[in-house]
């Protein structure tokens, strides 16, 4: 283990490097390109024995992947934004193929208007596209992620693409002090690739085939149940890790403060370091409260967020997206947990961060306030929008 | 050993599928993977020979294969190519059915056959099509047939070809020749598709000998920066033949005809200064 002063980008790259990828195809897009630089790099100075593939796009960057991942070998890709949505074909392809490609996506705002700062609307446009989403909140789990990414999507009982989200700028441009592990370190945590999901010249395959009405169904209920078995994977990855490395990770969910509070708030990525520290600020003026950070969108922790918020008096969703017609995509996920778990607890949603716009810790705490008053609403953060559905 | 009818493969690698009666596409891919052989890997993108040859559970391949995205053969060639090498295998030769990468073979039928024969960018002038009915107004297709090979050519690949499902040994030895160079190599083989053209389906090698002997279709290769012509005929046959036992030609004017003959004088102009 050594400690280096790394950006989350850079500090992906060498969870990348430490996973060993066999084939690396990437197009680069802000603010994801220091990840695909650095990858480069690594190829050219012998530390990464790795085919660097240079495509002229996105579209090409995945399906190259899936090329590679086709015939058995480990593959990377990274985008952001644009670049996601325009490999979007590509993206329930390599999930419906069940090939285990790993993408880092730097998750950026989407034009129009055009914007390179961060939000979170790229990866959560893509939630229905099979893959496993989940969403680092600083360069030491952006880097251990990149490790334990491979270990659960390889797994055979998932075979399932993973997409590790990094805010961006916020995130892939910010140095922190990281523990990069060593090679051996790695090396005992991840096992080689191995799968009967390949091409094989000593025994032929037909792969990415067609499926008509009659069996379509069976596939698409494997797929969910290959990613819906991630769930026991990720606890099994993390339990490993922390033998490994020491650190240990907390699943699909990670709750600060939440056993007595009244009033949770659920966030995503980078942003719960803030909500952290008001919760640190209003708990010592009383208040009871506490920060449920979503790890994991696919699967989904339902359970998770129902056992931590069942005593609460109320939730709300703070998110950096929104589905134009209706509300926050979170906020909708969330419910739909609470509802399941039978908990009537008020939920309001709070769209804030967008387009990388500042989230103030004085916001924050007026979101605590607001949930005193225990409602639903749907709210544009700073710009004093409320919506109320329909 | 030159490969011929004779000497060819005798093993199929493409059977069992369910293209149409005298389908040209077909051929070209069954005879391409028995010079190929068993270690061919085939990517085919959303298109018709991946519409007919795999169909779960009937898998038509007899070798590794794999339905890439519509747009994505060369790519995802490219990613067979790199897997297979960082798992140090050597001995097996990429194969694109479509577009362009590793060794890509176009099956050229003129036209969207597997959506129900709609205009494409090789869909030749006059053409009725049905994205380009031929009415009153405007009589099929208005637009050249895109030059796929000179386009792939100045891209200076090692080997670059054109053919004919009409003539089979020339293919072959395409094919052949193809396999055993290194670097990306593009062969372009005419495949006539009878559904489409409106012939019978026991004409498709007739018609694919035909559109050569009249001057339409050519057959050449690209290697080492020059292009060589492989077969002129003596004298061009007729081409309002070629065009008017075809169902979608049967609108053509005479005046259509003398264009699309003007058109072909000056590509074999162009041929007869450039090609060797």
């Amino acid at each position: 283990m050594a400690k280096k002063f790394l950006s989350g980008n850079e500090a992906f790259a060498y969870g990348v490097r430490l996973a060993r990828p066999q084939v690396i195809s990437a197009y680069p897009i802000t603010p994801q390109t220091i990840v695909v630089e650095k990858l480069s790099e690594f190829v050219e100075d012998g530390s990464l024995n790795a085919e660097f593939i240079h495509v002229e796009s996105e579209h090409s960057a995945l399906s190259c992947a899936m090329g590679a991942s086709s015939v058995g070998a480990r593959a990377f890709t990274a985008t952001s934004s644009q670049g996601l949505l325009y490999m979007a074909e590509c993206l329930p392809y390599a999930a419906g193929g069940r090939f285990p490609i790993v993408m880092m996506n730097a998750n950026r705002s989407t034009a129009l208007p055009w914007n390179i700062y961060g939000d979170q609307r790229d990866s959560i446009s893509q939630l229905d596209s099979g893959w496993i989403q989940a969403y680092a909140c600083n360069a030491q789990e952006a880097l251990d992620l990149a490790l334990m990414s491979f270990y659960i999507a390889e797994h055979k009982d998932v075979s399932t693409p993973f997409m590790a989200n990094l805010d961006g700028f916020v995130l892939t441009h910010t140095y922190e002090v990281v523990d990069v592990p060593t090679a051996e370190q790695a090396d005992a945590f991840l096992p080689k690739y191995q799968t009967d999901n390949k091409m094989d010249l000593q025994k032929p395959r037909n792969l990415a085939f067609s499926a008509g009405p009659d069996t379509n169904t069976y596939f698409k209920y494997r797929e969910h149940l290959g990613i819906l078995n991630a769930y026991k994977i990720i606890d099994e990855a993390e339990e490993r890790f922390a033998k490994i490395f020491g650190r240990r990770y907390t699943g699909l969910t990670e709750s600060y403060r939440t056993e007595d509070a009244d009033y949770i708030l659920i966030t995503l990525g980078s942003l719960s370091g803030l909500v952290r520290e008001v919760v640190d600020e209003l708990r010592k003026e009383g208040s009871r409260v506490g920060l449920l950070r979503l790890r994991y969108l696919r699967p989904f922790p339902n359970e998770e967020i129902a056992a931590t918020v069942k005593n609460a008096k109320a939730v709300a969703v703070l998110e950096k997206d929104i589905s134009f017609g209706n509300e926050g995509t979170v906020y909708t996920n969330v419910n739909s947990a609470l509802q399941k778990a039978k908990l009537r607890i008020p939920s309001s949603d709070y769209i804030g961060g967008l387009g990388g716009r500042n989230i103030s810790k004085e916001e924050i705490k007026i979101i605590f306030d607001e949930l005193e008053q225990q409602q639903s609403t749907v709210k544009f953060l700073g710009i004093g929008g409320e919506t109320n559905g329909n | 050993m030159a490969i011929n009818a004779k000497t060819l493969n005798e093993t199929e690698f493409f059977y069992g599928h369910k293209a149409c009666a005298g389908c040209g596409g077909s051929l070209a891919v069954r005879i391409a993977l028995k010079v190929l052989g068993e270690n061919a890997v085939a990517v085919l993108p959303a298109g018709c020979m991946s519409a007919v040859g795999f169909n779960f559970p009937q898998l038509c391949f007899g070798n590794n294969a794999i339905i890439s995205t519509f747009a994505g053969t060369a790519s995802m060639l490219t990613g067979v190519e790199a897997g297979l090498r960082a798992q140090g295998i050597t001995d097996f030769h990429a194969v694109g059915f479509a577009g362009d990468g590793g060794t890509a073979i176009c099956y050229d039928n003129e036209a969207y056959m597997n959506t129900g024969i709609q205009k494409s960018s090789l869909t030749p002038f006059g053409a009725r099509t049905t994205t380009t009915p031929a009415g009153k107004n405007i009589r099929g297709n208005l637009r050249p047939k895109k030059n796929l090979f000179e386009i792939v050519a100045a891209h200076g690949i090692p080997y670059a070809a054109t053919a004919s499902v009409g003539y089979l040994n020339d293919f072959m030895r395409k094919v052949e020749k193809a396999k055993n160079i290194r670097g990306t190599k593009y062969i372009h083989v005419l495949a006539p598709c009878p559904t489409g053209w409106g012939v019978k389906t026991d004409e498709t090698v007739e018609i694919a000998k035909e559109v050569v002997d009249c001057g339409l279709w050519y057959l050449a290769e690209y290697e080492n920066g020059e292009f060589t012509l492989n077969r002129r005929p003596k004298e061009f046959s007729d081409v309002s033949a070629y065009l008017r036992r075809q169902s979608r030609f049967k609108h053509l004017t005479d005046e259509d005809i003398e264009i699309i003959t003007r058109s072909r004088d000056e590509k074999w102009e162009f041929i007869n200064q450039n090609f060797k």
